[in-house]
Formats: structure tokens, C-alpha cells, sequence
């Protein structure tokens, strides 16, 4: 007797759940790939921005990941 | 004759200009108004009821702060016609795009929490449940989009706008002693001297003065309302109005506060309304229906911010003018992130304190972001052609910036560690 195996598309009822993430990661993927090329100009004053952007954001981790220490060590 | 055929020309002139102005307010207006929220309606009243009238100077200079960060968002949305979402994700690529829209989502429900949290605390005043309340929340802003129509949802918001103004009223039937705001709450001053608790009050009165989500509401709302080019001056003009009226309810909820309740120690403006309840009954009414008023305008803005920016980036239909079968995937979020953050409250021993408090703290994350990328954006001569930003516009602006990203992130880290600049 053939097997059936599970497959990623629509078409078997196994395959269902695999189909249902693959057309939302392929929906992420076409989010990512439309808008993969930034438009802006990356002059020295956006990338300087950036660069303080993503230092602020890792500092405030810390701050954070910090109380988070200090409440468990409580 | 000839004197008053002119005056009948200027007279029609000026009818004119305030129709189109009817036609065209709506999201300068709203957005400004709903900053007011729940949690600014505590910031306010606790400020009010700790320093008396020595804090309205502050007040006003927050009005024009918060103009010049929303008049960005109405010139990036007329001429780009799309979203700051959307405009995140085309101009700085999906790291930034993904960032921006997985922390607005988060902020945006917490702070949805927040506004539930204040509704059924007012309501309570009244003896209606707080299952009750979330009811008739959910009706109403069910009741608001289901019209179908942008420009009905806006005219609905408009009326909950003008609801806010109780505050005025009530501020008079305290008899508040008019020499006295004079004296003490005109001129800039430093009651007590510079010390942590007064800081961490300024601090707080700004951080509720530019959330996240006003930037997003109002590039959207712009956009969802048709808005071109040449709408800008009357978009400028509707911000302007909602500043001026901000700052005028603000500091009559700090003179009913700083009258009634001076030397007290307010922790929210639900407590604030039941304490004036046993001294002046209507007045304590009023401000429990402005309170409730203050959150449902809020969650009206807060749940459409978040479904105008995953429309924008998912690519779903995501304007008011659609019905529901023509946008799902829009009302669908809209209902989902309201009915979660209503439930969320209902749930027993919830810890709503704590959410409160991590709202500010997570709001720092997007801020500053959201705030960097609306000037990048704005001097990005292709982008914005003449309408970039001129070097003035610039200066003002990033200070501005800059202050609020400074006092934000150190309200935050003071709700973190209390009593760290004391």
C-alpha cells in the first residue's frame, strides 16, 4: 500500500498545518525582500544615527536585563 | 454701503475658511486631545494635587513640543501617503521596519491596557462593573468603525473630543483663587528647589506629552483621510488648535487638582475623583466621565494606530472608508488587540500596577526610533522635495528631540529604580 506523506502545499489534509506556515513565512519573506534595499541615502549623519539607535537600544537592554538580575537576586 | 458689502465679503470669507477647516480637522485634533489619556489625566492630576499651581508654566511649554513633533508626521504623511510604519520599512529596510512594528504593537496594547484601567476605575465611581464597562467600550468603538465611513468614525471622535472639556467647569465650581494661578503658576519656577521628585514629575508630564503611537495615528490618519500636499496648512492648523487644546485641558485638570486636592499624595485620577466625590460631588462626576472619556479616546487611537501600521506593511486593505468583508484582516486586528486588553483587566489579581509602570519603560524603547527616523526622514530632500525640513524647522526640532529622548529614558530608568536621582 502506498504511504502518504505530509506535504507543504495545500492540496493533502496532513499537509495542512505546513501549508498554513509556509504561506505566512513566504508572506514575511516578501515583506523582507520588498523592502530589502533601504531607500534613504546612507549618508554619514543616517549611519551615525543608526549606529546611536542600535547603542542606545543595547544599553537599555542592559538596564533592563540589570533589574531583571536584581529582582531575582531579591 | 461700500463699507459694509466689504464687510459681508470678509464675513463670508472667514465662514468659508471655518468650513473648510471643519472639512479638513480631524487628525491634528484627535490625536492631540487623545495624548490627554488615562495615564496623562493621572500625570496631570497627581502634578496638580503635589505642587499646587507651580507647575502650569511647564504645562504650557509642552504645547508647542508636542506641535512640533506631530507637524512632521502631517507633512511625511501628505506627501509620501503612506504610513510611518510603512515609511520605516521602505526608507531604513526591514531590521528597523520589524523593530518598529513589533514594539508599537506591544507598546500600543499595554498601554491599551492602560486605558481599560482607567476607564473601569471611573466607571466604578458610578458602581458599574468593570465587565460592564468593557462592554460598552467595545460597543461604542464597534458602533464607530462599523460605519464604514473615515469621515464618520472622525466626526464621532471629534464629539468624545469635545467630552474632554469638562475639565473647564469643573476647574470653576472649585472657586480656584485666580491671583493665585497668576502669581504662583505663570512665571517659571522650581517649587522645593531641583530635586528627584520634582524631576521625576517634569519627567513624567513629558513623557505623557509624546507617545509612539500619536506619531503613527496621525502619518495614518493623514494618509486614511486623503490629506495631499495641499492640505498641509490646514493640517498644521488642526495641530496647532489640538496643542492650544491640550494644554488648556491639562491645566484646568492641575487646577482642580492643585484647589481640591493640594498636599495630597495622588496616585491615579480614578483615586482623585472619588476623594473630590466627598467634598464636591459634581465636580468628583466630572472628572470621573472626563477620565472615562480620556480612555476611551485613547484606545480609539491606540487599537487604529496598530491596525493602520500592519495594513500598511502586510499589504491588507486598511482604511476606515472599508467595510468589514472588504478589510478583515484590518478590523480583525483592530478587535483583537481591543477585546485582549479589555479581558486582560477583567482578569482577577492581574498585575495592573506593573503593567502601568512597564508601559513607560517599554514605550523608551520605540520613542527615540520612531522620533530619529521622523527627522531622517524629513530632511531626505527626494523624499519630502520642498517640503523638508529648512534649517530653523531643524534646529527646533532635534532639540526638541533630544530632550524628549533624555527625559524619557531617565523617567524610565526612575520607574525602574526608584529613588535614583534623589
Amino acid at each position: 500500500m502506498e504511504k502518504k506523506v505530509p506535504t507543504n502545499g495545500n492540496d493533502g489534509e496532513p499537509g495542512k498545518a505546513g501549508g498554513f506556515f509556509e504561506k505566512h513565512f513566504s508572506l514575511f519573506r516578501e515583506i523582507n525582500k520588498k523592502y530589502a534595499e533601504p531607500q534613504i541615502k546612507m549618508t554619514r549623519a543616517v549611519r551615525i544615527a543608526l549606529m546611536g539607535l542600535r547603542l542606545y537600544l543595547i544599553i537599555l537592554v542592559l538596564v533592563l536585563g540589570f533589574k531583571f538580575y536584581t529582582l531575582v537576586r531579591q | 454701503m461700500n463699507v459694509l458689502s466689504r464687510f459681508y465679503y470678509q464675513y463670508r470669507r472667514v465662514i468659508k475658511a471655518v468650513q473648510l477647516y471643519l472639512i479638513i480637522a480631524g487628525p491634528g485634533l484627535i490625536v492631540m486631545i487623545a495624548d490627554n489619556d488615562a495615564g496623562g489625566i493621572t500625570t496631570y492630576a497627581a502634578t496638580g494635587a503635589a505642587y499646587g499651581y507651580a507647575l502650569i508654566w511647564f504645562l504650557v511649554l509642552l504645547g508647542p513640543v508636542a506641535y512640533f513633533v506631530q507637524e512632521m508626521t502631517v507633512r511625511l504623511g501628505a506627501v509620501t501617503k503612506h504610513g510611518h510604519a510603512e515609511a520605516i520599512f521602505e526608507a531604513f529596510g526591514p531590521f528597523w521596519g520589524w523593530f518598529s512594528l513589533i514594539d508599537l504593537s506591544l507598546v500600543n496594547w499595554l498601554t491599551l491596557i492602560t486605558e481599560f484601567i482607567g476607564m473601569t476605575a471611573a466607571l466604578t465611581i458610578f458602581n458599574i462593573p468593570p465587565a460592564i464597562t468593557v462592554l460598552i467600550v467595545i460597543g461604542i468603538m464597534m458602533f464607530m468603525i462599523l460605519q464604514g465611513r473615515y469621515w464618520t468614525w472622525e466626526k464621532l471622535a471629534m464629539f468624545f473630543c469635545l467630552l474632554n472639556l469638562v475639565y473647564i467647569p469643573a476647574a470653576f465650581m472649585v472657586h480656584p483663587s485666580v491671583g493665585s494661578i497668576l502669581q504662583n503658576g505663570i512665571i517659571p519656577n522650581f517649587p522645593g528647589g531641583i530635586n528627584g521628585t520634582l524631576i521625576f514629575f517634569l519627567m513624567a508630564n513629558i513623557g505623557t506629552t509624546i507617545a509612539p503611537w500619536m506619531i503613527f495615528f496621525q502619518q495614518s490618519a493623514v494618509v486614511d483621510k486623503g490629506m495631499g500636499k495641499k492640505d498641509i496648512p490646514w493640517g498644521k492648523m488642526d495641530t496647532v488648535f489640538g496643542a492650544v487644546f491640550t494644554v488648556v485641558v491639562a491645566i484646568f485638570i492641575v487646577i482642580v487638582t492643585a484647589t481640591v486636592l493640594h498636599g495630597m499624595n495622588i496616585e491615579s485620577a480614578g483615586q482623585a475623583a472619588q476623594v473630590i466625590m466627598g467634598t464636591y460631588p459634581y465636580v468628583g462626576t466630572l472628572l470621573a466621565i472626563g477620565l472615562f472619556d480620556a480612555g476611551l479616546l485613547g484606545a480609539i487611537c491606540i487599537s487604529l494606530a496598530s491596525s493602520w501600521a500592519f495594513g500598511e506593511v502586510f499589504g491588507w486593505a486598511h482604511s476606515l472608508n472599508n467595510k468589514i468583508r472588504e478589510a478583515p484582516w484590518f478590523y480583525a486586528y483592530y478587535f483583537f488587540a481591543l477585546i485582549t486588553a479589555g479581558l486582560v483587566v477583567l482578569i482577577p489579581g492581574a498585575p495592573l500596577v506593573l503593567i502601568t509602570l512597564f508601559v513607560q519603560v517599554i514605550a523608551v524603547t520605540l520613542l527615540p526610533a520612531a522620533l530619529v527616523f521622523l527627522i531622517l526622514l524629513l530632511n531626505n530632500a527626494e523624499i519630502m522635495g520642498e517640503y523638508k525640513n529648512t534649517l530653523l524647522q531643524n534646529i527646533v526640532s532635534t532639540a526638541i528631540v533630544i530632550a524628549i529622548i533624555v527625559l524619557s529614558t531617565a523617567y524610565a530608568i526612575s520607574v525602574l529604580f526608584p529613588g535614583v536621582f534623589a
